[in-house]
């Protein structure tokens, strides 16, 4: 993504919005919200030229709280709109955000549609497990035979593996990172917008409120007669998931079959990077289509005065 | 008419002969029936010519040319239950019937003696054709030639010039293709001279001369003059989902990409085409899709979102067809007003406009980007499979138009545009979420406010990316920043504004583009139809008046927001009503009750799939002049 430094540096403040806050206190969104900042921070994003996109649900109010252009949109259909908008301006830096419920249950079908086109965005999704805002149904991440105090039976279907759809779709970039480690979580997403292409990261997200399951107290492992975290960074046990060579079809093939396999690992559960490769955007491709909408973007394009008049000599 | 086998060419030759008239100066009016299917169910077309404008079909033609068995008797032999009956019913009486003798086909079977029937040897005509340039051994693979075979001889009946014929093959077929081209003209000049000797072929009853001087006129598709209307009026981007019979305005416009700096997105469904537009019209360009009911069933949420948003956009062509569900997806319906009138959960503005022809499928598809950007709402522009497939003479095409009208839109850092004035978010400490109780002094803000409540009553849009114009928009209520409000008096406030839009544009719309009074005045009769019905209803009219019946026509074309006062005013002064509809429950006439009080106790309706025919509607009318009560409509059944 184009990204163009102003003259004064930006501070962390510079990405808030005045707005009360209304999650519950301890929420992970915070965490998550505080990593999205701190990477606009780290790349200097100008506000003006920042699009936040959201779905529904506790996530989806997450763009209210940052400076930047905000959509609030649609129950699972955010990816569909950030993207119309991503290709009417490709000036802009793109966010998209949103739950998994929202991501990955009613918005699988565009999460899958994201990951063909590879248009260039970093998708930030919040998986907490539940559906918060509707106090604590199970999502799609929930596993098979597994009850929060919120849910009066247990979950009869099982969870997806986030990372492992991604790969079939065809994301380019696929983390995964923790909500209350903002730091690293910062460092995730601001590669993941740096990324040329369509990027996933997957946060795993506490639910205070309803999911007494993932606490902030099971991720560190508390429960543990070792007292370890139930986390581990995937480049600390010299895992490397980036393709150096994207015309090496064996080493792409390779390198996503690894991340499969770490996506399955469940305790502890890597974070960090599985998988990254630099292929053409759809931007590419439609530049090489429409070499104008490569010199500027189509909302600057003058599309006012079109001639027709060789269509109609055709009809006679 | 033309019928075969879909997959038969049936309308390469139709057009070929619709663009070989059209070019002569006559008039043409072309409709083609076809099954969603890719090959081998029945299709026909009826191309209908003369010297003034035409604009519906006749129940019967002159000319039968029949590619398979199944065009003279139907399907009854090989389907449990018939889907129709051949067309020997729907042929003039001393009409012609070209078959292809290799069917075996008795002429003394279809128990029509007036008629002229001519087994033309088909393939031994392409054989022959190939035989001249040594290809003889090859005929099997120029079956497709047929169609321009029953062209040929087609003519030698009704005796047309045949160079003029020649000359639109041979335009079609230019560079590496013009020898197939030349193939084509051979061998429709061999089935030509074929009938030309039948002795039976002398003084046909039936015969056609090129209008006079050649008119600067055009043959165009419904679809394709939506296409047109779009590219002209500045849409930018243009998502679709395959479906018919909405697909063609798409890949048009696909075909269009490179030379008019469009980008078109196939989407992996109609929630994300809509969605995506308005994705792309939030941005700042004029952005639209199209589709059809199936697909509309989809897209509803994003219609609301559009428009609580306040979006400049989408604008969506929605190509009515049977329905309900996936009902009839090839055939022709009004079945989608009241759907498109009603998408979505809650109460918000959208307009919806019916064009009733090419031209106004022009202006209103056309009018609807400029509604769409001043208004900042969805207009939907309800078209049909009719006006979609139908090919038809346009004379000129009034391609400027209206002018582009971009609305309200800030683009400076300065905030001057509007008057900040509104009510306090009484239940905000800050003004946002209700979470307070505090109170906000909106008219001492001084930044850009996306919803902000302008003296004109239209909020200044912005285009992100532009400095100083920052803004958020949600789905969810909001207040002037576009935060989520659940405050009372600015829901209240933010309700009337966005409703009041409404108000505005059917204010500045002009009348003759709401509706339309055809005919005289003072009639005894007032017909009152909408949408691709138009055409139908004025050559039905125009026979009744030669009649001496005096009939009028009230056209409803602006749906949302209705011009009740105006159309209830007419209504209110007509002797007698009755609706005209190609649906099931008479949909308009509904409206118009719910709008303006007047009862609509005739309708004629037709909900079988196929559009009216001029007879249909005309002998329709006339009893209920007569005094008898309004029955559906069927498709004339043996």
């Amino acid at each position: 993504m184009s990204i163009n430094a102003p003259a004064k540096p930006l501070t962390l403040k510079d990405y808030k919005s005045d707005l009360h806050n209304d999650w519950c206190p301890g929420c992970g969104d915070f965490g998550i919200l505080t990593g999205i900042q701190m990477a606009l921070q780290q790349l200097q994003i100008e506000p003006d030229k920042l699009a936040v996109y959201s779905g529904i649900g506790c996530s989806g109010k997450t763009p209210h709280y940052i400076n930047g252009y905000g959509f609030h949109t649609l129950h699972g259909r955010v990816l569909t709109v950030a993207t119309g908008g991503r290709l009417s301006n490709t000036d802009l830096t793109v966010l998209a955000l949103g739950g998994d419920g929202d991501g990955y249950g009613i918005g699988a079908g565009y999460f899958v549609g994201a990951g063909r086109r590879n248009a260039d965005f970093a998708y930030i999704v919040h998986n907490n497990n539940v559906y918060g805002l509707t106090k604590g149904q199970a999502s799609p991440t929930l596993s098979k035979g597994k009850k929060t105090k919120s849910m009066p039976e247990q979950a009869i279907q099982d969870g997806i593996n986030p990372v492992a759809m991604a790969i079939a779709s065809g994301y380019t970039f696929i983390a995964r990172a923790y909500a209350l480690e903002p730091k690293y979580l910062a460092s995730i997403i601001a590669r993941a917008i740096r990324h040329k292409g369509s990027a996933l990261v997957d946060v795993l997200q506490t639910c205070p409120t309803y999911n007494d399951l993932y606490t902030k107290e099971w991720y560190e492992g508390a429960d543990l007669p070792e007292k370890r975290s139930r986390l581990y960074k995937l480049e600390e046990k010299g895992y490397d998931g980036k393709v150096q060579d994207p015309t090496d079809e064996q080493e792409m093939i390779a390198k996503k079959a690894a991340a499969v396999a770490r996506s399955y690992e469940a305790d502890p559960i890597p974070i960090g990077v599985y998988y990254e490769v630099e292929l053409p955007t759809y931007e590419d491709a439609v530049f090489q289509r429409i070499p104008a909408l490569g010199e500027k973007p189509l909302v600057e394009q003058d599309v006012f005065h079109r001639d027709v008049t060789p269509l109609l000599e055709g009809m006679r | 008419m033309i019928g075969g086998p879909q997959g038969s060419g049936i309308n390469a030759s139709a057009e070929v002969f619709a663009k070989a008239c059209s070019r002569a100066g006559l008039r043409v009016y072309a409709n083609i029936e076809y099954h969603s299917n890719i090959m081998g169910k029945h299709s026909f077309y009826r191309v209908r010519v003369d010297d003034e404008d035409v604009r519906s079909y006749k129940d019967k033609a002159d000319i039968l040319v029949a590619l398979d068995q199944e065009t003279l008797t139907g399907d009854g032999d090989h389907r449990r239950w018939a889907t129709h009956y051949g067309h020997l019913g729907e042929i003039n009486e001393g009409g012609g019937v070209i078959f292809d003798s290799e069917i075996g086909f008795d002429p003394a079977t279809a128990k029509r003696p007036d008629l002229r029937f001519y087994a033309v040897p088909f393939m031994e005509i392409i054989k022959k054709a190939l035989e001249e340039v040594g290809k003889g051994e090859q005929a099997r693979r120029y079956e497709v030639m047929k169609n321009t075979v029953g062209l040929g001889a087609s003519l030698a009946l009704c005796d047309y010039p045949f160079d003029l014929v020649a000359e639109v093959i041979r335009s079609q077929f230019k560079g590496k293709r013009s020898e197939v081209g030349e193939l084509n003209v051979r061998a429709a000049k061999l089935a030509f001279e074929h009938v030309k000797q039948h002795e039976n072929a002398k003084e046909f009853p039936y015969t056609l001369k090129p209008g006079g001087e050649p008119k600067a006129r055009i043959l165009a598709k419904g679809y394709e003059i939506h296409a047109i209307a779009k590219l002209k009026a500045g849409c930018a981007f243009q998502t679709y989902y395959p479906i018919s019979p909405a697909t063609d305005e798409s890949v048009y416009l696909e075909r269009q990409q490179r030379e008019y700096n469009l980008l078109v997105v196939q989407c992996e469904d109609e929630i994300a085409s809509i969605n995506m537009a308005v994705g792309a019209a939030h941005m700042g360009v004029r952005a639209s899709t199209a589709t059809s009911g199936p697909g509309f069933a989809l897209m509803v949420e994003g219609i609301g979102f559009a428009s609580i948003t306040e979006c400049p956009g989408p604008v969506l062509v929605m190509y009515q067809r049977g329905g309900p569900s996936t009902g009839m997806p090839t055939r022709q319906e009004q079945g989608d007003l009241q759907f498109a009138l009603h998408p979505a959960q809650g109460e918000f503005p959208h307009v919806v406009i019916a064009p009733g022809d090419l031209r106004e499928c022009y202006q209103d598809t056309f009018s609807a980007f400029n509604w769409a950007e001043r208004y900042q709402m969805p207009v939907i522009v309800l078209s049909d499979k009719k006006l979609a497939s139908v090919y038809t003479t346009i004379d000129k095409l009034e391609l400027r138009w209206p002018d582009i009208d971009r609305g309200e839109v800030f683009t400076g850092t300065e905030w001057t545009a509007v008057d900040a004035k509104g009510p306090n978010d009484s239940g905000s400490q800050t003004g946002h979420n209700g979470n307070g109780n505090g109170k906000m002094d909106l008219a001492n803000v001084k930044e850009y406010l996306r919803y902000a409540f302008a003296k004109d009553g239209i909020s200044p849009r912005s285009r992100p990316g532009v400095t100083g114009g920052r803004h958020w928009i949600t789905s969810d209520e909001h207040d002037p920043d576009g935060h989520i409000t659940e405050g009372v008096e600015m829901r209240v406030a933010m309700m009337n504004k966005r409703m009041n839009k409404l108000k505005l544009l059917q204010k500045a719309m002009p009348q003759e583009q709401q509706y339309f009074l055809h005919g005289p005045k003072d009639a005894d009769l007032t017909v009152l139809a909408w949408g691709s019905t138009k055409g139908t209803i004025l050559d039905a009219l125009k026979a009744l008046e030669a009649q001496g019946k005096k009939i009028n026509f009230l056209q409803c074309r602006l749906m949302r927001p209705f011009p009740a006062e105006a159309v209830g005013a007419i209504l209110r002064s007509a002797k007698r009503i009755v609706s005209i509809e190609e649906n099931y429950s008479g949909q308009l006439a509904q409206l118009v009750q719910e709008q303006t009080g007047v009862m609509i106790d005739q309708r004629i309706n037709k909900f079988d799939g196929r559009p009216f025919s001029e007879d249909e509607v005309a002998n329709a009318l006339a009893k209920v002049y007569d005094g008898a009560k309004a029955e559906p409509v069927v498709t004339h059944v043996h």
